[in-house]
């Protein structure tokens, strides 16, 4: 009994802290103050309108909706053809090769974007643009999508694609007739959980962006004028309820790919 | 007469492992054709040869007249029941039946018309409209065969088709199989472990150890005159006595341990027989027991009941003889008034030297 009440305080304890500064941003966005303090001064969506009315910002929304769209797509496709090699096909030195590609989750992104900035700026003396950001992102997004897409193509019949060859289909109608299919869920749901990462970054955009600066990197940017902090409230509600709404919907399709090839779901983000 | 499907000399290796060590074999056309071996003997990878997902090492394959080498599994004529039945979860049970007539140029409603009587074929009419996911083992089985079966291959490969499903399903189903065979026509290649199904189905069997053919036969002359120890006792139940062939010459003279001498046939040295030890094998049912009261008729040797299995229909004894090593087993049919007999009673076990076969050491 007694573990079971200080377990629960705990997981209460941990919900809060883990929330509530979250929780804190929805609040202070709605709030007709350019402070940040209790007690609130009444409802307002003026910092809303505010964002609506910043130039600034929609440049940096462009520039990160841009990169996070094309990361997605090219991380995914190369955590596709990585985590398709990975359950199919057999050759030597595989699991080194897949230690190697899924190593960024582990580096620090510092040490990431350092690396990449010394190898754009010095070694080939290109401009920061925001192809150096995908290039950054792209590379942290391909261990996920490879984590994500494993699961679907670890849980397929390799003799599926082999039937659909007996049937008369070369290679790659067989892969787009039946492999593509079925793990097609998977792939959405990589797709939007890579969108998020790129979205949310900071830290390697901060280093590699060109002339025009990611959100993220914009909102650091206002931080320096305290009159614009309920500015960064508002924008942080809004890309929370994007980032949640996105993991769901993620989620979502990894289960139903699960159900449709008939299995229990197990692992996934939620 | 010429072979639908020849090979010659075909080796496989998968890096150090030999899995295919020169393999000859020729089926005819409309045959029921069996693989059997034991786990891991090669059946699967001599099949997938076949169907062309796996490249020999070393060897031809003709199908049919041509040689196979460089043309790929899509462009072979035959078709493959896989093991897992590989049905495709996201289609329902007509497009997985119909996904072979996908560059069929024939209109739309002849093609219909094909996936239904394919479907009726297997004894699955009706079912077109279901999701592919939900059938079971034995539905998922006739999908695998209608599907195949659609595009009329010149050979159909069927790799343990039967394993995944009940004893009774497993039964109707080889009943069904053997007729559809004979329906349709088709050269079948069955891969299986299961000796008496081999048996029931097969026209001709292949018996496989460690990447070889240890023999190849029709069904009865498999069973009863087995080539080898090793096939004497995959196949059914085989008592192995020791021994020696004194002459072979125009005669084979043998003398069998605790039994006695005889004479046998050429037919019973199916691996040839040359003079000096050997062994001999004799089937349980070619054995009988002298009951109380019984005139023995032939060659009989004194032993005594060692082991009683009741099944019913039979018994099986286990008999204990004076000089033989083992004991042999004896199987009797519970006829009326043949009564069970127990361990320990005095018998006398009747041989005939026509049923031993000499095995080659
Ligand atoms: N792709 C492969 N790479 C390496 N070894 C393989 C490969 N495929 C098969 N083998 C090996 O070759 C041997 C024969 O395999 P195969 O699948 O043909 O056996 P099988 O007779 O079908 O057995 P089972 O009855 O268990 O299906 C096995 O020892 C197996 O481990
Ligand atoms: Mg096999």
């Amino acid at each position: 009994m007694r573990r079971g009440r200080l377990l629960g305080i705990y997981t209460i304890v941990y919900l809060v802290f883990l929330f509530a500064p979250i929780a804190l941003l929805p609040i202070f966005a709605f709030n007709d103050a350019a402070i940040i303090a209790f007690p609130l001064a009444g409802f307002s969506t003026r910092w809303f309108e505010r964002l609506w009315t910043t130039p600034a910002l929609h440049q940096a929304l462009q520039n990160s909706l841009f990169i996070a769209t094309v990361t997605a797509v090219l991380a995914t496709l190369l955590g596709t053809c990585a985590a398709r090699a990975a359950s199919m096909a057999r050759f030597p030195g595989k699991r080194a090769a897949l230690g190697f590609i899924m190593l960024p989750i582990a580096l620090p992104e510092i040490v990431i974007a350092v690396a990449l900035l010394i190898v754009i700026r010095q070694v080939f003396d290109l401009p920061l643009t925001n192809w150096s950001v995908i290039a950054a992102h792209t590379l942290i997004c391909v261990p996920f999508s490879i984590a994500i897409l494993n699961g679907a193509f670890a849980a397929l019949d390799p003799s599926l694609e082999e039937a659909a060859m007996d049937l008369g289909e070369s290679r790659w109608s067989a892969f787009r007739l039946v492999t593509l299919p079925l793990v097609m869920p998977g792939i959405v749901s990589s797709l939007l959980i890579c969108f998020i990462i790129s979205m949310d970054d900071f830290v390697l955009a901060q280093f590699l962006t060109g002339a025009n600066p990611t959100l993220p990197v914009y909102i650091y940017s206002l931080t320096r004028f305290v009159d614009s902090l309920p500015l960064i409230m508002a924008l942080g509600t809004i890309l929370v309820t994007l980032s949640l709404t996105l993991l769901v919907i993620a989620e979502w399709f990894r289960r139903r790919g699960a159900a449709r090839a008939g299995l229990k779901t197990s692992g996934g983000l939620l | 007469m010429t072979a639908l499907i020849e090979l010659k000399g075909i080796h496989k290796h998968y890096g150090d492992y030999h899995a295919l060590r020169g393999i000859d074999l020729e089926i005819r056309k409309g045959e029921f054709f069996s693989l059997l071996g034991p786990s891991g003997c090669g059946k699967t990878t001599l099949l997938r040869t076949i169907a062309g997902f796996e490249a020999p090492s070393q060897g031809t394959l003709r199908i049919d007249g041509r040689d196979m080498q460089g043309v790929p599994a899509n462009l072979r004529p035959t078709n493959m029941v896989f093991q897992s039945y590989a049905i495709f979860p996201h289609l329902s049970v007509a497009q997985n039946v119909a996904f072979g007539l996908r560059r069929d140029p024939r209109p739309r409603e002849q093609k219909a018309r094909a996936v239904a009587d394919a479907l009726e074929m297997v004894g699955l009419g009706g079912y077109g409209g279901r999701a592919a996911h939900a059938l079971s083992g034995g539905q998922r089985q006739r999908v695998a065969l209608a599907r195949a079966l659609i595009l009329q291959p010149k050979v159909l490969l069927l790799d343990e088709p039967l394993s995944a499903l009940d004893k009774k399903m497993r039964e109707t189903m080889q009943v069904e199989l053997i007729k559809l065979q004979r329906n349709v026509g088709i050269t079948f290649i069955l891969v299986t472990h299961d000796q008496e199904e081999a048996l029931i189905m097969s026209d001709r069997i292949a018996v496989m150890f460690e990447g070889e053919i240890a023999q190849m036969a029709d069904p009865e002359t498999l069973y009863r005159r087995p080539n080898s120890r090793r096939v004497a006792s995959f196949i059914g139940k085989m008592n192995f006595l020791e021994g020696r062939v004194d002459e072979a010459g125009e005669r084979i003279l043998v003398d069998v341990a605790g039994l006695g001498r005889g004479e046998v046939s050429p037919e019973q040295a199916p691996a040839g027989a040359t003079p000096g030890p050997t062994t001999f094998g004799v089937r349980p049912e070619t054995l009988s027991i002298v009951y109380p009261g019984e005139e023995p008729q032939g060659r009989v040797a004194p032993g005594i009941v060692d082991e009683v299995v009741y099944y019913g229909d039979m018994t099986y004894y286990d008999v204990r003889i004076e000089g033989v090593a083992e004991p042999l087993t004896i199987s009797m049919k519970n006829l009326m008034g043949r009564p069970v007999l127990d361990v320990g009673t005095p018998v006398g076990v009747i041989w005939d030297e026509k049923s031993l076969v000499v095995l080659s050491r």
